[in-house]
């Protein structure tokens, strides 16, 4: 299939509004109806330093970030310098009077012949590439009108004056620069989101009604959205002293009730650890959302990887069931965020999500989420007809009732020790079998309900890659772009627990398998092997702190095959 | 009415002349002065003898981690503001593992009763100096003497303002009582840091040392910061008792009945619009 998007990469120091830009015009370029997938990178500091904010966008479904440039809009010296190797040929530079552009094509924006003052500069930008990128001047119009209407009237009129003018300006300049495809289809009813927000609001669909957090990178946005979002459909939250508190609150709330949700990066999930056991002893549901930075301890705060699933999988003292879910795009962080949430209370114990930075920033356009469609989440009982009521009976499938204490005079005890049916602790060691057993078998019923990978390509190709998480796109393009071998996907959006028979077949019928992992050691290719023997050939790894890119995969092939 | 009996009686691993004994049945005492049921009480605890007293009686409970108590106290009553929410620890509970945990109740202030056995002694473990053990007192594992500085759980509390802060002995049951239903009855965190001697651990704070020592405020001004502040203070010769500090903070109020609450799928989809 041929390429029919273009990449944009605005460029400059935190601190001048790089982002603001981004956003507008990746809102709209999704309004026009243009299918579009955003890639950020920071730096840990509020001003300074080099950032990018990258739209990829196009007619067709867009489902990797790439590397090379078409549209490089400098806001400073620094990001003409830094990526002009990845320009194309015929790519464009859109920067400002105070860069130096010779021998490039390039667009110089008189920035104070546009704006009345530099708070309009980020507009003026963002009219320029609209109009550069040959976008109609109304929809942005709409767009900043609705973006400031809180702020009044004069604030609108004077935003909107200066992207007219901007786009005026592009419209009497010489630029040579091959216009994009008109977008396919106009569909409004599309939602331009990011994968943080798409966790949130799947919480949020799936009922959640309690969130306790520490603020860590990348994953405040999460607790951001949930707390704007949530706060006026009842949620109840709180940012707590530490991680440790964040869980043990969050456990609290869950046995009295509430749908609690926890979110956390890898080194505040290192904290929650503990809290993870007593939820899997005393049978506490809990969803715990893990947005992965590069470690070790501080790493790269506002960087990825996926370098912490060795640490989810074995996380807690003792043996208790769990599930882990790796969405590889936004959508599937809104899907995968709800069913969590019910098999949380199915089987009450911890589930957790796993995502990174990459794909916490990255928006994308995906089609309005249907909560009709949804299925019912599972509910707790409020009372109960069987007297006495014991908290961990013993089950043939090891899920006891799980009622909430509060809305019946029945007791509801829990507790952290080993304990028996009525929770009282013992130190008896049948029975101690009896219940470590009883709430390990509930991973027979979770075996059942594992998603399976997806598999995208030929089932007999020369080469597999495996991956899991955000690799996907990466992935996918890869395999969509090389010429000469026949090359498939298998992707997991599950990574525990794993079930052989939903892909052994692949494997085995794969000339060659390659994990393609963001971390340094394959960790999910090392665990399919424990779990299944199965050995992959060679690895294609990234732990850069940047994101898996098609381009990196194909090299990466390249020295392989 | 509620009877006492409501709460059972429970056989405990306690030794012969606990102080948790007389602990345990204050607080079932108060509660049903209270008129308060089992079913209408909540218990979180952590670890430490004094963390197994919701065993001891009938009552909702959790029995969580060590140090972990508060946070577990704190999401339950978020999640169901109607119910008597009571945390149950020892001194390194709350004040040593859990120590940041305490701070941030006190500044959060939501409505729920902190009761600290304190017996300024690791009991559990058989006899390591605690967060609250005096300066120099010889243990097994500090046989040069406690190193640090004891920790005054009520002059911090003070210092930061509580909205209730309370110290009671084992030894005064009459006194205990009263004074765990005024923290229950306060609107907002209330400590009760209870002076409790560990008959098999602590050979220095006995019975005998709290009983000489303690006595109970009388025409103490609860809400005289200043006064509060000495009386916090005084913990050596003369150790008072009673309600130490009090004010009217206004409690933490983002909470609800979570359990029996739904989203309106309007609402929802009016968030999901909200990204077009």
């Amino acid at each position: 299939m041929s390429d029919t998007s273009i990449n944009i990469v605005i460029g400059g120091a935190a601190g001048q509004g790089l982002a603001t830009v981004g956003t507008l015009m990746a809102k709209a370029m999704t309004r026009a109806g243009y299918h579009i997938l955003v890639n950020q990178k920071y730096m840990s500091r509020v001003r300074g330093g080099h950032n990018t904010f990258t739209i990829r966008m196009g007619p067709d479904p867009v489902v990797s970030i790439t590397d090379d440039i078409d549209i490089l809009v400098a806001l400073d010296a620094e990001t003409l310098e830094l990526h002009k190797d990845d320009l194309r040929e015929d790519g464009l530079v859109i920067h400002g009077d105070d860069i130096d552009s010779a021998g490039f094509n390039a667009l110089r924006i008189p920035f104070k012949d546009l704006a009345s003052k530099p708070l309009f500069y980020n507009i003026v930008a963002l009219g320029v590439l609209g109009g550069a990128a040959c976008q109609d001047s109304a929809i942005f119009e709409t767009l900043l009108s609705e973006t400031f209407s809180k702020k009044g009237d004069a604030v609108v009129e004077a935003n909107v004056d200066v992207i007219r003018k901007s786009f005026e300006w592009v419209k009497e300049q010489k630029v040579s620069f091959s216009c994009i495809a008109s977008a396919k289809e106009s569909n409004t009813d599309r939602l331009m989101l990011n994968g943080n927000e798409a966790i949130a609001l799947g919480a949020l669909a799936a009922g959640c009604n309690f969130l306790s957090f520490y603020p860590m990178s990348p994953s405040t946005s999460v607790a951001d959205t949930l707390i704007t979002k949530g706060r006026g459909l009842g949620l109840k939250y709180e940012q707590v002293e530490d991680e440790i508190a964040a869980m043990n609150m969050a456990i609290g709330a869950s046995y009295a009730g509430a749908k609690s949700i926890v979110t956390t990066s890898g080194g505040g999930f290192a904290l929650m650890v503990e809290g993870i056991s007593l939820a899997g002893v005393s049978e506490t549901p809990i969803v715990t959302i893990i947005v992965q930075r590069p470690g070790p301890a501080t790493g790269m705060a506002t960087r990825t990887e996926q370098g912490d699933l060795n640490l989810v999988l074995y996380a807690g003292h003792g043996e208790f069931p769990r599930a882990i879910f790796a969405p590889g795009n936004v959508e599937e962080c809104f899907y995968l965020t709800h069913r969590a949430f019910d098999l949380a209370e199915e089987y009450q114990t911890p589930m957790f999500i796993l995502s990174d930075q990459f794909l916490a920033d990255s928006y994308a356009d995906v089609e309005m989420f249907d909560l009709d469609t949804l299925p019912e989440t599972t509910k707790p009982l409020l009372k109960t007809e069987s007297e006495p009521y014991k908290r961990y009976e013993l089950t043939e499938d090891g899920v006891s009732p799980r009622m909430i204490p509060g809305y019946s005079e029945t007791l509801v005890r829990a507790d952290s020790h080993e304990h028996d049916e009525m929770a009282a602790v013992t130190e008896d060691g049948a029975n101690r079998v009896l219940q470590n057993s009883k709430r390990l078998s509930k991973e027979s019923g979770l075996i059942q309900d594992v998603i399976g990978p997806d598999h995208y390509g030929e089932e007999k190709p020369d080469v597999l890659l495996m991956c899991w998480g955000t690799s996907l796109g990466a992935c996918l393009e890869a395999a969509d772009t090389y010429e000469g071998k026949s090359i498939a996907v298998l992707h997991f959006k599950q990574v525990y627990p794993l079930r052989e028979e939903q892909f052994m077949d692949y494997l085995e019928a794969a000339g060659e398998v390659v994990a393609v992992e963001g971390n340094a050691t394959g960790q999910f290719a090392k665990f399919v092997a424990q779990e299944t023997g199965f050995r992959v050939g060679s690895y294609i790894l990234r732990f850069d702190g940047r994101p898996l890119s098609p381009q990196y995969v194909l090299k990466g092939l390249n020295s392989i095959i | 009415m509620v009877s006492i009996e409501q709460y059972g009686e429970f056989e405990t691993s306690w030794c012969p002349g606990c102080g948790n004994f007389s602990i345990v049945k204050s607080l079932k005492k108060a509660l049903t002065e209270l008129d308060l049921a089992p079913h209408e009480v909540m218990v979180s605890a952590g670890i430490g003898q004094a963390a197994k007293t919701p065993h001891y009686m009938n009552c909702h409970m959790f029995n969580g981690l060590h140090g972990r108590s508060l946070p577990v106290a704190q999401g339950m009553k978020m999640a169901n503001p109607e119910m008597t929410v009571i945390c149950e620890s020892g001194d390194g509970c709350s004040y040593g593992e859990g120590g940041n945990h305490f701070l941030a109740a006190i500044r959060r202030n939501l409505d729920i009763t902190l009761l600290v056995h304190n017996n300024q002694i690791y009991g559990l473990t058989k006899g390591q100096a605690s967060p609250t053990t005096v300066r120099g007192m010889v243990t097994k594992t500090q046989p040069d003497g406690a190193p640090s500085e004891g920790f005054n759980p009520i002059t911090v509390a003070v210092a930061m303002k509580a909205g209730f802060v309370a110290r009671a002995f084992s030894g005064e049951p009459d006194h205990l009582v009263e004074t765990i239903k005024a923290a229950v009855n306060h609107k907002g965190f209330s400590l009760v840091d209870i002076l409790q001697p560990c008959v098999s651990f602590n050979k220095v704070n006995t019975f005998a040392w709290y009983k000489e020592r303690s006595y109970i405020l009388e025409g103490h001004d609860t809400r005289d910061w200043c006064g509060a502040m000495e009386k916090a203070d005084e913990f050596d010769e003369k150790i008072p008792l009673g309600i130490i500090y009090q004010n009217g903070r206004q409690p933490f109020s983002n909470v609800g009945q979570l359990a029996t609450q739904s989203y309106n799928k309007d609402d929802l989809k009016a968030v999901l619009q909200s990204y077009r």
